[in-house]
């Protein structure tokens, strides 16, 4: 690894930032997200920051299946995040498509959608129909450790 | 000559939680015409309530939106009750109630936050998110979880209210008011937020009824309908409550009606703990008869209408759900062009849609081969020789 990769991975550790993608998500998980920044989980006081643009993203926050409208969007957005980009599919949606997987627009699991683009891309699942939000502070952390 | 720009917002845009997309035709800073594309987040949710059983749809359709989780359920068990002609318990009816005006609490406390995080004003973002989480405590203490709450059964309700949960409820509740009093008297007074909203996106009363709006859109156009109080369901003829209603129809008064509404389910909650009936919560159903029956409700953001078709099969033969933002949605052209463009987002904003909610799809085809009999441009065709036909008629 060279130096300027760790200096990439320290920062990525330290403080992540993140771009919400909403792949066709019932807006559950989308409302646990914003309840993150809020003053009862505050996760801006552990460096985590929403960014506006996927340019600035150190980490993708997928909610929902896939959607045949989104598959190509979403794999644009992952194109265009700076790596390494970690992928977190937020929820039983992203996760496994979960009460969804016979709807006809349901264009493929998340995980796959990515792979498509990028065979190495590294995939956080955090389950959970919305996830708690102290389940996604944990599930991050937790990757973020094991980086 | 004028020089029109297109500016594309969209889709994955960090104003809104959903991506939508939106084109607006600019003279200068302002917006002359507007389009919407939606469905990024169809998924088809009909289909697969269909492909389910009667007990099974409720956790379905509870997911067709998240924020308005106990209104879906609500409305298509009112529709199953309907066709299965079941006496649902009175007690039932008012935790049904205790459920739908929590919801509407938090769910128009998030929309005052965001509304406040779309023009820039995030102190009213965090204290509204701040305060909205006593609600989610008591609705995680009621039913067990903190949005899907999966209460709402044909018959009844799934879990019922012990003594500790009402006295738990009743003291979130006291967390909550003096807060929202807070709220009011800022919305009506904070300097910013009168300057910044007031005749921002205005929909005059006669284009609410016109495009058919629903909801706070419409009331607060002055034009008061609720589906609680023209078609009372659950326990709603049995508490004492109001309509609220704005006259401007201009986004502050938008903020200003929910906040009010807010107060007044506040008022309704603390009436239907207080006369909680005794007895059971859940009536047994034993079957569903061939037929056909609705249920609406009035969800936080306008009327939710479930149809559904039974032919006395394990699950519904059809189910066709339409969502308070498909009628609210067609209220941007009235209210956006004229705008300038640092209006028109939070003027999108203010019906507070729902896209998840509104993505439908209408397929004519086969059902046993599954083959196209139609196409969009068949419709279209089709669409416009009828138009033709009533022309020559007039």
């Amino acid at each position: 690894m060279s130096v300027l990769d760790k200096v990439k991975l320290w920062g990525l550790k330290k403080s992540p930032w993140v771009y919400h993608v909403n792949t066709g998500a019932c807006n559950n998980c989308d409302i646990e997200v914003l309840e993150l920044l809020t003053p009862r989980f505050d996760v801006e006081r552990l460096g985590v920051l929403l960014a506006c643009s996927p340019r600035h993203a150190d980490a993708l926050l997928v909610t929902g299946i896939c959607t045949r409208q989104a598959r190509p969007r979403l794999q644009e957005i992952y194109r265009q995040t700076a790596k390494p980009c970690l992928v977190v599919c937020l929820g039983a949606c992203a996760c496994t498509a979960g009460i969804f997987h016979d709807a006809w627009h349901f264009a493929g699991p998340v995980d796959e959608v990515i792979r498509e683009v990028d065979p190495d891309a590294k995939i956080i699942y955090i389950p959970g129909c919305p996830p708690k939000p102290e389940a996604m502070i944990a599930g991050i952390a937790k990757a973020l450790q094991d980086l | 000559m004028t020089h029109k720009t297109l500016i594309p917002i969209g889709p994955y845009h960090p104003l809104q939680e959903e991506a939508e997309f939106f084109q607006l035709y600019c003279e200068g800073e302002t917006v002359v015409d507007m389009d919407a594309r939606i469905s990024y987040n169809h998924r088809g949710i009909e289909g697969v309530s269909m492909n389910r059983t009667w007990d099974q749809v409720p956790y379905v359709v509870e997911r067709v939106c998240g924020i308005c989780s106990a209104s879906h359920p609500l409305a298509y068990v009112q529709a199953v009750e309907e066709i299965a002609e079941v006496e649902v318990p009175e007690r039932a009816l008012y935790v049904r109630t205790i459920i739908n005006e929590l919801e509407r609490i938090h769910s128009h406390l998030l929309w005052f936050g965001l509304a406040g995080h779309f023009i820039g004003y995030n102190t009213v973002f965090m204290w509204a998110w701040r305060y909205r989480e006593p609600c989610l405590d008591a609705l995680e203490v009621v039913t067990g979880s903190r949005i899907n709450y999966a209460n709402h059964t044909v018959g009844g309700s799934r879990k019922d209210l012990t003594p500790e949960m009402v006295k738990f409820v009743g003291e979130r509740l006291d967390e909550i008011e003096g807060p929202l009093d807070m709220f009011i008297t800022t919305a009506l007074e904070d300097p910013i937020l009168s300057l910044r909203l007031k005749d921002v996106g205005v929909l005059t009363e006669q284009d609410a009824r016109a495009l058919g709006a629903c909801g706070p859109t419409a009331r607060a156009s002055n034009v008061p309908i609720d589906v609680r109080r023209d078609d009372p369901y659950a326990a709603y003829d049995r508490v004492d409550w109001d309509v609220m209603t704005c006259q401007n129809g201009d986004v502050f008064d938008k903020v200003v009606v929910r906040l009010l509404e807010t107060k007044e389910a506040i008022r309704i909650l603390r009436q239907a703990l207080r006369d909680l009936p005794e007895g059971p919560v859940q009536a047994s159903v034993k079957e569903v008869p061939p037929g056909e029956g609705v249920g609406h409700v009035e969800a936080p953001r306008g009327e939710t209408f479930h149809f559904v078709k039974s032919n006395g099969g394990a699950g519904p033969e059809r189910h066709k759900i339409r969502a308070p933002s498909f009628n609210n949605v067609p209220t941007f052209r009235a209210s956006c062009i004229g705008q300038p463009i640092a209006d028109v987002t939070i003027t999108l904003a203010s019906i507070d849609p729902c896209y998840s909610c509104t993505e439908r799809m209408a397929v004519v085809a086969d059902r046993d081969t599954g083959e196209e009999l139609m196409n969009f441009a068949d419709l279209v065709k089709l669409s416009r020789q009828k138009t033709e036909e009533i022309r020559k008629q007039l």
